[in-house]
């Protein structure tokens, strides 16, 4: 079968330069693959083999070093992702590219159904449409309703995961980045969390993600692409 | 996205200013003091674009020309050399061209400002709701119950006690009075809004309630703001881009996140890890 992909990535490398240290540190080297619609890639590989900085570089967190990153648009037109202007890449995170990390930045006061709401709101839905489908995700996470209309700041890590993970599927992002999506999470909220990504997957989203145990690869990555650890320069 | 206020090649002397100036100062040289005629090149070659309802951040260190660069838009002072085009629908405005009746009505009708002190940005001997008055009837709103009735509606939404509406500012407490002080920049609901270190010398709680209100209001107005802090905390909370400056010139731009994650020049590293 021949599909479309949405995402292909070539030759991509990241490493930081320090310039206070005049280090080199490489990060990810020579990464090549492509995500399509509806297939979840996991990317494995031991810690320090540079998961996240590919992931950041796609987001365009991180300035890439060498490779392109060319992203097919819900229009049709293709995108250097590395190359494109900031407002270009803000755009398209508002509207077509999701990211899932491992840290909540929120507003000091604002409540837990407008921080999952946020990427409705930016869009242009409704205040009330906003917060009810919020609801019905956070819901679905198994996020106390007592909670909902708290700012999450007070949040255990495991809730706090959760309010980040449901922001980031509830705008259903074309491309979706997810790092680590499981992380302080038990067995039963887990299986809550893939059932979502199986639901999301299922609708075509196109996803790249981290997951440190084997088991949850097996259950719901669709390929993998394996990452070694950099080679020492000096 | 359309494009509100597009700024190319400002420049900023203070002094005599000579020919050597720019070539003889910025992050390179460590100085922005020309060691020829002794001016200080507040600003050199500042170019940026900002879009409708957009955040922008200017970070840097005090003398970094941060602050130069939005007096020299809002007009408190004519920059040295540079253009700036300020796109309302379909018309262009040529800042720097611009008389002074002209510019009066464009800060009045279009611009806003907070300063860092509010002594700057509000009347102390005028009530705050007069301060607000003041701006609404600059803009030819002339009767006395709206008047009044703005006033009261914009002290609410910044969250000043309007039983206090008719006391003088200078009785305030400091966030109180930053709130003021937006509450007076917004009368006029404009379109783009200068914010130069507005959370500075708060308390962490009040600067968290101003950042937030700041926030509230981008999204209800779509206003495109530019926030001038040094303040790391600040840009990633509100600004989507972000330039750095040092001496007088952008030693890096780029996407507030990957400023703070993924810094590239020396200048910015430094910052970034000197952060709390």
């Amino acid at each position: 079968m021949i599909r479309n992909q949405i995402l292909s990535v070539e030759n991509l490398s990241k490493s930081f330069f320090l310039h206070e240290q005049k280090k080199i540190i490489p990060s990810s080297s020579q990464i090549n693959f492509k995500a399509y619609p509806g297939k979840l890639i996991a990317l494995i590989g031991p810690t320090g083999a540079g998961k996240s900085s590919v992931l950041k570089c796609i987001y365009r967190t991180y300035q890439q070093t060498s490779g392109r990153i060319i992203y097919k648009t819900a229009a049709g037109d293709s995108v250097d992702l590395a190359l494109a202007s900031d407002h270009r890449v803000l755009e398209l995170r508002r509207n077509e590219i999701g990211f899932v990390t491992q840290f909540l930045h929120t507003l000091p006061r604002q409540k837990t159904l407008d921080v999952v709401a946020m990427p409705l709101y930016q869009q242009g839905v409704s205040r009330q449409q906003g917060r009810e489908q919020a609801s019905k995700l956070l819901a679905e996470l198994n996020i106390p309703k007592q909670l909902w209309e708290v700012p999450p700041a007070t949040f255990s890590g495991g809730e706090k995961q959760r309010v980040n993970l449901a922001r980031g599927l509830i705008a259903s992002p074309r491309l979706l980045l997810l790092d680590e999506p499981t992380a302080s999470l038990d067995a039963q909220t887990t299986d809550r969390v893939l059932r979502l990504i199986q639901r999301k997957k299922d609708q075509g989203t196109a996803m790249l993600a981290i997951f440190h145990h084997a088991d949850l690869v097996k259950r719901i990555a669709d390929d993998v692409v394996e990452l070694t650890l950099p080679e020492k320069t000096h | 996205m359309d494009k509100i206020l597009e700024v190319s090649g400002l420049s900023q002397i203070y002094g005599p200013g000579c020919d050597q100036c720019f070539t003889c100062t910025g992050p390179e040289f460590e100085t922005n003091i020309c060691k020829h005629c002794s001016s200080i090149v507040a600003l050199h070659d500042l170019t940026f674009d900002l879009y409708k309802g957009e955040i922008l951040g200017i970070m840097g260190e005090s003398g970094s020309g941060k602050s130069t660069a939005v007096k020299c838009l809002y007009f408190d002072q004519m920059p040295f050399g540079g253009s700036a085009i300020f796109f309302n629908n379909k018309e262009q405005k040529h800042l720097f061209t611009l008389n002074p009746a002209q510019r009066r009505s464009l800060r009045n009708q279009h611009f806003g400002m907070v300063y860092q002190n509010p002594n700057l940005g509000l009347n102390f001997d005028i009530s705050a709701g007069g301060n607000i008055a003041e701006r609404l009837l600059m803009n030819r709103v002339l009767n006395y119950s709206e008047i009044r009735s703005r006033a009261h509606e914009l002290l609410t939404r910044t969250e000043v006690l309007t039983e206090r509406m008719d006391e003088l500012p200078k009785n305030f407490s400091g966030g109180m009075q930053q709130r003021v002080q937006i509450a007076k920049a917004l009368s006029t609901r404009p379109s783009l809004l200068f914010l130069d270190e507005v959370t500075t010398g708060l308390d962490l709680s009040v600067q968290a309630k101003i950042l937030d209100l700041i926030l509230e209001i981008q999204a209800e107005l779509d206003t495109a703001m530019i926030v001038v802090t040094h303040d790391l905390g600040v840009t990633r909370l509100l600004a989507g881009r972000t330039l750095v400056m040092k001496y007088g010139r952008v030693v890096e731009s780029g996407l507030t996140d990957q400023i703070l994650e993924d810094p590239q020049h020396a200048y910015t590293q430094q910052l970034v890890a000197s952060a709390l």
